[in-house]
């Protein structure tokens, strides 16, 4: 945990201080001639409460990038600060929440979004007197903005994948995180569940303000969640683009037919279709469907 | 009512199968007419059983005993080691290859050792039921601990868990239905390390009258041995079924699932 000197960053005075900043940080797994560049010297700030999503080819380092921001990983050049501090000695919380739910199977579904509260401080002192009382109140009324009222009891086995991710967020966010990170969270899902999800994601991030990392291979859902949407390239990875979504909040799903966001995705789809080196050319059979 | 005709026909079904066997037995052994010094049937068993119960009980007591104490320190030894090397690589990686040479040592030939530093008795037949119980109990923690989604632990890291919260909160309860199969195999091959240790050196136990037995040719008392063993062995399973079906009920959730 220990980071050596974490030299403190002078906060930017701006419209929005930044939170998250990438300074030529680079990923390389391995060694010698072995050695694999996952992630390429990478500059990027995020502003406290941005909502900025991270699309690209599979294998570009987006969740390597999401890893470093988590403290997961170290950079092997470079520096990463987040809260002004190099990461390892951020006193900020972060909340976390991957495809797989991983929801642990021995707990019902109130328990395990209890979970951050027993570990996370300054939630863990006082755990045992308020597990029943302050905090089982803080889960339910969570849970019950997610949609989940009354199915604390439940396990998660007895859930549906949709049910399990939106326990998983809530998990994510009991702990009131600075930070949350998101990891193909909706990927697993059916469409229509995924497009609740995106409803309830967007509700929870304009009700706490939080600043959201969001890796994700629907673009789609990028245009819908961010503020931001970073494009990355195929392996090593590089930022090839960095652009703001201009649609205004709180979005709908029929904003996704409006010219203005086919547009968007077009010109996203575009990007990684020339980043994965492939023609953007898609043959279609006479008559198939 | 559908549950319970199927929980009779289950249970039916093992119940016929076992009454058959000794039926067979019985029946084999009285026609084929052999000599019950060679195979004793069922009934001459039973009879021996409780023939000879107040001289056969000392001895049920003596290994229920030593086998119950090598099995709990087994237990404690295996789980500790468990934990140790299913939560480091580097542990896992330095002394799996010492316990896989040191398991493939047959622990009959451990016996004569133990007496050697112990002198025959209790105490060679308690070392060699821990001995033989510790390895399959070791082996089965450290692969429920190893086995953590690597998104697990990344969430409990983010969330800037200490080892210890992610061994308390998500290891350990995840190695439970690991560890419990390892003590229902571990209670039989502690029976069976406690029955050696007494069959080759001491003056005490089940497996030590029936050395006694067979060598005055006492060969219902012998097979009234087995049962004894038997009926022992399949008591501590069961006790431990229930005690696993009550910890890790999570894990066999498809005998009963709830409407959701």
């Amino acid at each position: 945990m220990n980071a050596g000197i974490s030299d403190i960053r002078p906060v930017e005075t701006g419209q929005a201080s930044t939170f998250i900043e990438f300074e030529e940080a680079s990923i390389t797994y391995g060694r010698g001639a072995k050695a694999v560049q996952a992630l390429a010297p990478t500059s990027l700030k995020i502003a406290e409460g941005e909502f900025v999503a991270l699309v690209g080819p599979s294998g570009c380092g987006k969740s390597t990038i999401l890893k470093m921001v988590g403290e997961l990983l170290k950079p092997s050049t470079g520096h990463v600060f987040v809260a002004g501090r190099e990461i390892g000695a951020t006193p900020i919380r972060i909340g976390m929440a991957y495809q797989n739910p991983t929801l642990l199977p021995w707990l019902n579904i109130r328990d395990n979004v209890m979970l951050p509260l027993k570990i996370v401080p300054p939630f863990r002192q006082g755990y045992r007197s308020k597990r029943k009382g302050e905090y089982r109140d803080r889960v339910e009324a969570l849970l019950a903005q997610v949609g989940l009222a009354g199915f604390g009891d439940k396990f998660p086995w007895q859930l549906s994948g949709g049910m399990m991710q939106r326990a998983n967020l809530c998990r994510a966010l009991i702990h009131d995180p600075d930070l949350l990170l998101l990891d193909e969270p909706f990927g697993a899902l059916d469409q229509f569940t995924r497009e609740e999800l995106w409803a309830i994601m967007q509700d929870l991030w304009l009700s706490k303000k939080l600043t959201v990392l969001l890796v994700t291979h629907d673009l789609k859902e990028a245009a819908y969640l961010a503020d931001r949407i970073c494009v990355m390239s195929a392996r090593p990875g590089r930022i090839l683009d960095d652009s703001p979504v201009a649609l205004a909040r709180p979005r709908t799903i029929d904003m996704t037919f409006e010219p203005d966001f086919v547009a968007l995705n077009q010109r996203l789809r575009a990007m990684i279709v020339g980043a994965r080196g492939g023609t953007g050319i898609v043959n279609h059979a006479p008559g198939a469907a | 009512m559908e549950r319970v005709s199927e929980i009779i026909r289950e249970k039916g079904a093992s119940t016929a199968l076992i009454i058959g066997v000794f039926v067979f037995w019985e029946l084999f052994c009285l026609m084929a007419g052999i000599s019950d010094i060679l195979l004793p049937r069922p009934t001459q068993i039973i009879a021996a059983l409780i023939q000879y119960w107040p001289a056969i009980w000392p001895h049920t007591w003596q290994t229920l005993y030593t086998t119950i104490v090598g099995f709990g320190i087994g237990v404690v030894i295996g789980l500790l080691l468990g934990i140790l090397i299913g939560s480091s690589k580097l542990a896992y990686d330095t002394a799996y290859p010492l316990l896989v040479g040191f398991s493939s040592i047959p622990k009959v030939a451990v016996v004569p050792i133990f007496v050697l530093w112990y002198g025959a008795g209790t105490v060679p037949a308690i070392l060699t039921a821990m001995i033989i119980c510790i390895f399959p109990i070791v082996v089965n923690v450290a692969t429920g601990i190893a086995t953590v989604e690597p998104e697990l632990e990344d969430v409990m890291k983010t969330l800037k868990a200490s080892k210890t919260d992610i061994l308390w909160n998500v290891s350990l309860p995840r190695a439970m239905p690991y560890f419990f199969a390892a003590l229902k195999v571990a209670i039989t091959l502690a029976f069976v390390g406690s029955v050696v240790a007494e069959t080759v050196a001491s003056n005490r136990g089940i497996g030590n009258m029936m050395m006694i037995a067979s060598s005055s040719f006492n060969v219902p008392l012998v097979f009234a041995g087995l049962f004894v063993l038997a009926g022992l062995g399949v008591t501590l399973y069961v006790l431990f079924s229930l005690i696993e079906r009550r910890v890790t009920g999570w894990a066999h959730r498809k005998t009963d699932v709830a409407s959701a």
